[in-house]
């Protein structure tokens, strides 16, 4: 059995101690390398919240190369809040802490829509202005579209994180 | 058919827009006698649109109705700061159904989430002009049909909204489309994208002259001035983009012409005179397909 908690961080090889354990809350393992800062963006995890937070960047994985971890105490993320991670990091594995024991895991997956998260870069799109609505994207295979003006949006979703 | 709202030429189907059309030509030559609907059409107009106001006002009186309309919007609460959504939540409870044109686009689907009636889209920016494409579809089948057709789309791709959505319509058809235009004013990749996941088939041109000679249908589209940075770029675009009767000589001999108008100088006074033009036809078809719209909305 694998285990994203533990100091042996899953099967990757890897005997050093990367990221120390959590007690209760959520560790998102197998990001894909150099995501880890857009991963806590997206989930809106700017530290301000008071949970504590560890990072580990591009650290060795068998299976990936490089891979990044996060782990948020004290934060049972749902996978609502998880799936909209496939979009930059497909890979992630989603492991719910309680007393230091992963007991529950289980992977992202491609949401058909996207509310909320990314901001339209077309600025002739109604939901950039003063509006009482959020950003609303649909899933295509190869990006995201504004379910408002269609603008696509094919990489870089970074950059396009925040708020309406 | 009956949409509940009408924001982009996507949401047609085939048999959507065969049964406007075949309404419109029920109003036009008479054989359908208006049902005096009782309804009252709001127009919240934040762009300026004499023409296509008109036509939505024509069609509402034609059919028994009336309108009410917001007037200028320097003269109304938007300058005030109101939100668009706060608008059309006041306007729901005075009018059946809602025509909106306003310069962002996805305005009309926002708007369409907010109010219980019909929200019709006049245009959102550089989006969707549905009731446009309906009416282009209904000249462009009186005039060659809309199954084998070979149409080419000339002039200002990139913002042209009539452009956008007469694309999307015409996906429904066994039908060419050729898009002509500089490489700056190209068609967005989005409705590339829209058409290429249809299957239809699409070319792109920088030049009239080669695919001129296949055409059934030449829609030409106004290249504004203020999509340059200079006059003299902008001069050179547009006589390159414009069409006369020389450009014409190696045309089919049934060649419709077509325009959203109004219109610059991007078709030249004399073609008025010949067969090929159809654009003043085309605006009066505004009104019965309209009719149609709205008789089947209200
Ligand atoms: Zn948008």
């Amino acid at each position: 059995m694998t285990d994203s908690n533990s100091d042996n961080i899953d099967t990757d090889a890897d005997h050093q101690l990367r990221v120390s354990k959590i007690q209760d809350g959520t560790v998102i393992d197998h990001v894909t390398g150099g995501q880890a800062l857009t991963v806590l963006t997206i989930l809106g995890i700017d530290g301000s919240g008071g949970e504590a937070v560890s990072i580990g960047m591009n650290v060795p994985s068998d299976r990936m190369g490089e891979k990044d971890i996060v782990k948020v105490e004290g934060r049972e993320l749902s996978q609502e809040e998880v799936d909209v991670l496939s979009l930059v990091a497909p890979d992630a594995t989603i492991n719910i802490v309680r007393e230091y024991d992963v007991i529950e895991k289980h992977r992202v997956e491609r949401p058909t829509e996207v509310v909320g998260v990314f901001s339209c870069p077309n600025a002739n799109c109604i939901t950039t202005e003063r509006e009482p609505v959020e950003s609303r994207f649909s899933v295509l295979d190869d990006g995201v579209r504004c379910a408002y003006c269609g603008t696509l949006v094919r990489e870089e979703f970074a950059a396009h994180i925040g708020g309406k | 058919m009956r949409h509940d709202h009408v924001l982009t030429a996507k949401q047609f189907s085939r048999e959507a827009i065969e049964a406007v059309l075949d309404r419109a030509a029920e109003f036009a030559d008479g054989t359908r006698e208006p049902r005096h609907a009782d309804a009252l059409l709001g127009l919240l107009f934040f762009e300026p649109s004499t023409r296509t106001k008109m036509s939505f006002e024509t069609a509402a009186k034609r059919l028994g109705g009336d309108t009410i309309d917001m007037g200028a919007v320097d003269s109304s609460s938007v300058t005030k700061g109101e939100s668009l959504a706060d608008t059309v939540r006041v306007i729901e409870g005075y009018a059946d159904a809602l025509v909106l044109r306003h310069p962002k686009q996805g305005s009309a689907k926002m708007a369409s989430e907010f109010v219980s009636i019909p929200v019709i889209n006049a245009g959102d920016g550089a989006g969707h002009h549905p009731t446009q494409t309906l009416l282009d579809l209904y000249t462009i089948q009186e005039n060659a049909g809309l199954d084998d057709l070979s149409i080419g789309v000339m002039g200002d791709l990139k913002y042209g909204r009539t452009v956008h959505s007469l694309a999307h319509a015409l996906t429904n058809f066994d039908t060419t489309q050729h898009f002509i235009s500089p490489e700056s004013l190209a068609l967005p990749p989005e409705v590339r994208y829209d058409l290429d996941e249809a299957g239809t088939p699409v070319e792109e041109h920088t030049e009239l002259e080669f695919v001129l000679p296949d055409l059934d249908v030449l829609y030409v589209t106004r290249i504004q001035r203020e999509r340059f940075p200079d006059e003299n770029e902008y001069r050179a675009v547009a006589s390159e983009y414009g069409i006369d009767l020389g450009t014409l000589a190696e045309a089919k001999s049934d060649l419709s012409i077509m325009h959203p108008l109004p219109r610059v100088d991007e078709i030249d006074p004399a073609i008025d005179e010949t067969p090929h033009a159809t654009y003043f036809e085309q605006a009066h078809n505004g009104v019965p397909v309209r009719m149609a719209l709205l008789d089947m909305l209200l």
